[in-house]
């Protein structure tokens, strides 16, 4: 069975309809990237996997339960599916450690001592150790952008969404956040992201979803996907990544 | 008839001064009760209260603090309902206050970032956690300095009880302006004992607001 499966999701806004019926399904473990044209859904597609919207219509499963909108089945599924966002979203009025401490307790009841210990297990395993007690303002980007994905660790996720989580940083600090989700990757953790690194998602990922107009236009996996694009519409988009 | 001295009047002044002061206190600490509790019923999730909350602050936003007064001293009175005028003077000046800081911490609690409700539910927490643990505290921060500025507000409210014939500063600056007929001096002082309340505080305000621009953390 699929760890999240998604059937025929739609989702508008309004008038307009921005999911327009997607199918997907992970397998634990994967590692999938999302590519596409800004405005072709991507990052709607992961806010509804995650609960942040209400779906229009379809099903979204992860590990075999079905998402639904009251505040215990979206607390369920959010312990079972962390989100790394664009723009770090750390809570400023903490420290980094109690970023990635927060949660454990008030969430999971998890006891000081304990969320302490997996706070500093988890800095460490994005090379921020150090950092524990400084406030995000104190860090950089992507120091920052760690922090988080340290934070969504510590709730011991089944799988991470990501949406884009490099394009806010500075190019030279791209590389540190890439090398922990590499990590992350290479010790089995389950993952869609949605980037434009296309070096990346050739290297780590195991297949690669392109999203056109609220679809998922092409699928596969990343050699065939980037080296022979079917459609005119992906061959376009990596044309222009190309050059861009 | 009588002589006052400049001391007789500063004298008098002063001991009407406390019930501005009182007054003051009253309004600002039970108008920041109930606009706490006006507050969560405006930014919670109720379908009803929030805009049963949009219009009490409207109304009272939106008419002259003296006509609140008014209908308080004189308005209950019609059911039958002897108001004394600390009653009713104490009753508007916290309702209004009411209504103006919960618009003031709305604005503050609005002002966090779409981001940090994002993350905080990613990360499993309920509605009431988010609050208490992430909204609130970094709205409060925020607030401080817009309601510390919004207590001179209520300072100077106080001055209009008079007209329903509570005995604050004003009303005292009145009678004795009758006694001594040296309104110059009278009101003189009345105004920098206003003045003395208020900058204080209008000062404080200040501080805090670029306290906070500097270091936007702790
Ligand atoms: N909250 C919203 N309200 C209305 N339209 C939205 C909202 N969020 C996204 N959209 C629209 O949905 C479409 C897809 O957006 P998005 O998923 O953010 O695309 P992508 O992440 O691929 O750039 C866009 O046309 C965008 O304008
Ligand atoms: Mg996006």
């Amino acid at each position: 069975m699929s760890l999240i499966a998604i059937e025929e999701l739609r989702k508008s806004y309004g008038e307009v309809e921005v999911l327009k019926g997607i199918n997907l399904e992970v397998e634990k473990g994967e590692v999938i990237a999302i590519i596409g044209k800004s405005g072709s859904g991507k990052s709607t597609l992961l806010r509804c996997i995650n609960g942040l919207e209400t779906i229009n219509a379809g099903t979204i499963t992860v590990d075999g339960a079905k998402l639904a909108e009251d505040e215990a089945h979206l607390r369920a599924l959010r312990l079972k599916v962390g989100m790394i966002f664009q723009q770090f979203n750390l809570f400023p009025h903490k420290t980094a450690g109690q970023n990635v401490m927060l949660a454990q307790q008030v969430v999971k009841k998890t006891g000081k001592a304990e969320a302490e210990a997996m706070a500093r297990k988890m800095m460490d395993r994005v090379g921020l150790a150090e950092k524990f007690d400084s406030f995000p303002d104190q860090l950089s980007g992507g120091q920052q952008q760690r922090v988080a994905i340290a934070r969504a660790l510590a709730m011991e996720p089944m799988a991470l969404l990501c949406d884009e989580i490099t394009s806010a940083l500075d190019p030279e600090l791209v590389g540190e956040v890439l090398q922990v989700v590499r990590g992350l990757a290479a010790e089995g953790m389950t993952l869609l992201m949605v980037t434009h690194e296309m070096a990346f998602a050739r290297d780590v990922c195991s297949r690669v979803v392109f999203m056109h107009q609220g679809r998922v236009h092409e699928i596969g996996r990343p050699e065939e996907v980037f080296a022979n694009p079917q459609t005119p519409e992906l061959q376009s988009f990596l044309g222009v990544n190309r050059a861009a | 008839m009588t002589q006052f001295t400049f001391m007789d009047i500063l004298r008098n002044l002063l001991i009407a001064t406390e019930w501005t002061v009182i007054l003051s206190l009253v309004s600002f600490i039970g108008g920041g009760l109930l606009g706490l509790l006006l507050l969560f019923m405006r930014i919670g999730k109720s379908r009803v209260l929030p805009p049963v909350v949009k219009i009490y602050t409207e109304l009272f936003q939106g008419t002259p603090l003296l006509m609140q007064l008014f209908l308080a001293f004189f308005g209950l009175g019609l059911f039958g309902i002897d108001v004394p005028p600390w009653l009713a003077a104490g009753l508007a000046l916290v309702l209004w206050t009411a209504a103006f800081l919960v618009e003031i911490w709305r604005g503050c609690v609005e002002a966090i970032p779409k981001g940090q409700w994002e993350a905080s539910a990613s990360l499993g927490m309920s509605y009431v956690e988010q609050m208490r643990h992430i909204i609130l505290p970094q709205a409060l921060k925020v607030a401080i300095p817009p309601t510390v500025g919004f207590s001179v507000q209520v300072v100077k409210g106080t001055a209009l009880t008079s007209i329903i014939g509570f005995t604050e500063l004003s009303k005292a600056g009145t009678v004795l302006t009758n006694a001594t007929f040296q309104p110059f001096t009278v009101y003189g002082l009345v105004a920098l004992i206003y003045f003395a309340l208020c900058f204080p505080l209008s000062q404080v305000a200040r501080l805090l607001e670029r306290k906070m621009n500097v270091a936007h953390r702790h």
